[in-house]
């Protein structure tokens, strides 16, 4: 533990120098201010905010993330020649880039929304906003982690971690509603629901509109609809699902790790 | 010296009221009182004369069906409770010019050939129910062709489970100038009931939490709606078949489900529906079948759908009201449109106003492929705010192909109003 | 004493190293040559744990390693090329190692003039230049004081002044008792330097003994004619 604290305090160090997380954190302070500020209706600006996080989040981390495992092979060979373990390494190494992207993404929120005054008067959209967000990094970084160590050559893992992100973002989606029309003579929502699930952008789509879009879903009268949305069912499960695809690509990424020839 | 003169204050007032109760007020008072000679209402209405006054005291009353014939003022003091024993109706009024205050009435009992309520005024043309308290009756306030009968100030409640079981709070049919106002009225089928009523206002009542709608008329002309709330009530509001409704400053929260409505509104015509508030309403309005109505000043916020406008609606005017954030604005079921939409303020307009003028230059279309694509397939529901949907809806709204094309505001408000 | 016992890797279909065995004696300098992909650097990593054999076992005092890590506490180890983080200073770099090893961030006034780094530890690795990238690993593999020191072409982009010194630096190593494993194109310097030859050919030692039975057996005076001859044998 001792040893997992110093190494993410080297990359801290490390990323506190580099500039694209500040960038990166301006951005959204900027955004969030902007949209807080400027919007007369906090409502609008967080739905706003979220659609932007749900977007940007997941692109970052990833290209971050893979760019991140690249440009550390050196550093990676360094530290194993020292007396440490690969758990150790990996952990450290994973939490010292996540750490500052949560961080900065975290504080700009904050910040933003406390400048434009709006943060005690709509804490509740604004802690869902922050937790997406910071699940959104932890799943991605931890899929990019997995494509960094896997897939040796630069090129083709960052080509592969923007298509995935593609594939999340949009295709999916895309997919998904050609299905649901296709089938729509059968009884396909709870197929439509769990789909849902498998991606984690939708996943945390679905976490957002269940606090914000719930009048409107309550307006489908299928009964599995109504359980998952109209209980605390829909949360508890997605959020354990937030959790779960949190966990498989860091645990798939980790495995990869401590096999990996360096 | 001062305690002195509060006394004498004290005891002239007191001998002035004593006179003015005796002298100019027709009738005298009979004290209802279980540890006194008289102890039951029964039997104080039995000896009292037309415009006396009855007081009842505290106490739990027991006796089946009470009727009033004769014109009678009715007071509780401390909180007399008129018990219907779950079997019968409580006070069945037959004469004008009863005027009832600060009773509770418990346990009218169910009865669906006479629907049994707490008080009913039948055939009558004056009278009154105030400051009373309505616990667990199957209707509250039952009024059958009466006119002239004030309700205000009434605590109303049932813990009905099934709507079938269950009567209305405050039940008007075949009235006339009929005053409600400032009453509660929770956990009854509907809150307020008008059928055939003519000229009623309706003001600042509270219906929440009712096994149907909080409010519900129907054949119901000329009434007027101010400044009342209707919360979760588990199908809103409902309105039908009436002319010349006046619907204003009420505020219709929190109605969710399918079949739920801030305010339904079938086969309306000519009315005004103006500031009120939607919010958090499955569909803040649903309208089918109205023509030449006004929705003016009104505000939707963070309802599922703001409007939902069946094509059966003509000449309907929306116009400075104020749509924020709900997951879809409007929307129908026809590319045809026979409404006009003009100066709103669209929370997810996000056009420009180059010319400053206050309104956007591009007209805001307020129905979204998205909401056509889920009233044909419901499950699409999940994919609410997708990037991809998105994408679709911005692609639709500059060519459209599937949405009624002359359903637009050309004049977007920039600012809330 | 290090000791490989029977270790095998394959990258894909390539088998990298086949059945090496072999030891490295304490107190000695053992080199390993071979031509380009005979898997010379792929035992070094082997031996930090930095690749993982598909069989086999490492041992150090008979004690087996392979999967822990406490045992590079002994061990300096100076790459082929040498990269470090490229946001931290020349001192910092090697703060984080000796934090990392669990040591008091402290530096070794005479090592770092003898290498002549002593300039460059207030620059930031991004500026530093590759030749004095390898100073500082050259650094990092000597100031723990490790019983084994492991150096991968360590004089590559050393100058001349450095690398002699270096080498000077190497000889009182071995002196004291300590473990020294070498790779490098340069024939002169590993005569110069070596007690112990290992000849990899396809992963496969085909030679490993001393320098002196190497160049006696083969008769030849210069250990590079030697090594040619040995591979042109093996080819046939």
């Amino acid at each position: 533990m001792k040893l997992i604290s110093k190494l993410i305090k080297f990359e801290l160090q490390n990323s506190i120098r580099s500039k694209w997380i500040i960038v990166y954190s301006l951005i959204f302070f900027v955004l969030t201010f902007l949209l807080f500020s400027f919007e007369t209706d906090s409502a609008k600006a967080s739905l706003t905010l979220t659609n932007l996080i749900l977007i940007v989040i997941p692109l970052v981390s990833i290209i971050f993330g893979v760019m991140f495992v690249y440009n550390s092979i050196e550093y990676v060979q360094l530290v194993l020649c020292q007396p440490i373990d690969r758990k150790s390494l990996f952990i450290g190494l994973y939490l010292g880039n996540t750490f500052p992207l949560i961080f900065g993404f975290v504080l700009s929120i904050i910040l933003g929304t406390l400048f434009s005054g709006i943060l005690l008067s709509s804490l509740k959209p604004i802690l869902i906003t922050l937790l997406i967000g910071i699940f959104l990094t932890l799943i991605f970084t931890a899929i990019s982690f997995w494509i960094g160590f896997r897939i040796i050559d630069k090129a083709k893992g960052l080509g592969t971690a923007i298509i995935l992100w593609f594939s999340f973002a949009v295709l999916y989606d895309g997919i998904l509603l050609l299905i649901i029309y296709s089938f729509r003579e059968y009884p396909i929502e709870n197929f439509a629901l769990a789909a849902c699930l498998i991606n984690p952008i939708d996943l945390a789509r679905v976490f957002f509109i269940l606090d914000f879009n719930i009048a409107a879903l309550m307006g489908y009268t299928g009964a599995v609809f109504n359980k998952f949305f109209g209980s605390s069912l829909g949360i508890i499960v997605s959020f354990s699902m937030l959790v779960v695809w949190f966990i498989i690509p860091f645990l798939f990424g980790m495995r990869r790790f401590l096999k990996k020839d360096f | 010296m001062k305690n002195n003169f509060h006394h004498i204050l004290t005891k002239t007032v007191t001998f002035l009221v004593f006179i003015g109760l005796s002298e100019f007020n027709f009738g005298s008072t009979i004290i209802i009182d279980a540890k006194e000679k008289i102890k039951s209402i029964s039997e104080g209405i039995f000896l009292a004369k037309s415009y006396d006054t009855l007081i009842i005291k505290r106490g739990i009353y027991k006796e089946g069906n009470i009727k009033i014939d004769k014109p009678l003022t009715i007071k509780g003091i401390d909180n007399p409770i008129l018990d219907g024993d779950s079997q019968f109706e409580i006070l069945t009024i037959s004469s004008e010019e009863v005027h009832i205050s600060g009773l509770t009435f418990h346990n009218a009992g169910v009865n669906y050939l006479k629907e049994n309520a707490a008080v009913r005024f039948e055939n009558v043309n004056s009278g009154s129910v105030a400051h009373s308290t309505f616990i667990n009756n199957f209707f509250g306030i039952y009024l059958a062709k009466a006119n002239n009968i004030k309700v205000i100030n009434n605590f109303i409640r049932a813990n009905g489970s099934k709507e079938a079981s269950s009567g209305n709070g405050i039940h008007m049919w075949n009235c006339r100038d009929i005053e409600v106002s400032n009453n509660y009225i929770q956990g009854h089928r509907d809150g307020i009931y008008l059928e055939f009523v003519k000229q009623a206002k309706i003001n600042n009542n509270h219906g929440e939490n009712n096994l149907r709608y909080g409010l519900h008329f129907m054949f119901s002309d000329s009434c007027t709606y101010i400044s009342n709330n209707f919360i979760s009530n588990s199908a809103g509001v409902a309105v039908m078949y009436s002319h010349n409704v006046v619907m204003t400053q009420n505020r219709f929260a929190d109605n969710w489900g399918a079949a739920a409505y801030g305010l339904l509104l079938k086969d309306i015509t000519n009315s005004q529906i103006t500031k009120n508030q939607f919010i958090r309403n499955t569909s803040g309005i649903y309208i089918e079948g109205c023509n030449r109505s006004r929705f003016e000043n009104n505000l939707f916020e963070k309802n599922g759908w703001a409007i939902k406008l069946m094509a059966n609606s003509f000449d309907n005017l929306f116009t400075s009201n104020s749509f924020i954030a709900s997951s879809f604005d409007v929307a129908t079921n026809s590319r045809q449109n026979f409404n006009t939409f003009s100066k709103n303020f669209w929370s997810m307009y996000e056009g420009y106003d180059l010319d400053k003028d206050g309104f956007g230059d591009v007209p805001y279309r307020p129905v979204k492929l998205f909401s056509l694509m889920i009233e044909q397939n419901k499950p699409t529901l999940v994919l609410l705010n997708s990037l991809f949907i998105k994408l679709l809806n911005i692609a639709e709204s500059v060519f459209p192909v599937l949405t009624p094309e002359t359903l637009l505001d050309a004049f977007p408000l920039m600012r809330e109003t | 004493m290090l000791k490989l016992d029977d270790i095998s890797k394959k990258f894909g279909k390539i088998t990298v190293l086949n059945k090496i065995t072999t030891d490295f004696e304490k107190g000695r300098i053992t080199s390993i040559v071979g031509p380009n992909g005979s898997g010379k650097t792929t035992i070094i990593k082997t031996i930090l744990g930095l690749v993982k054999p598909d069989s086999g076992q490492i041992l150090i005092n008979n004690q087996q390693i392979n999967g822990s890590h406490q045992y590079r506490q002994n061990i300096g180890y100076m790459p082929q090329l040498s990269n470090f983080p490229e946001n931290l200073k020349v001192y910092e770099v090697i703060n984080m190692v000796s934090d990392l090893r669990g040591l008091k961030p402290q530096i070794d006034e005479k090592l770092l003039n003898s290498i002549k780094l002593n300039a460059e530890l207030n620059k930031g690795i991004k500026t530093l230049s590759g030749g004095n990238k390898q100073k500082l690993s050259a650094y990092l593999a000597l100031v723990f004081n490790p019983s084994f020191i492991i150096l991968d072409e360590p004089t590559a982009g050393l100058d001349p002044v450095v690398s002699c010194s270096f080498k000077k630096r190497i000889l009182k190593e071995r002196e004291s008792g300590k473990t020294i494993i070498l790779t490098s194109h340069i024939m002169s310097e590993i005569e110069e330097l070596s007690d112990n030859i290992i000849f990899l050919l396809e992963g496969r030692i085909v030679y490993s003994g001393s320098l002196e039975f190497l160049l006696a057996s083969s008769g030849e005076d210069s250990l590079e004619v030697a090594v040619a001859n040995m591979m042109d044998r093996s080819e046939e």
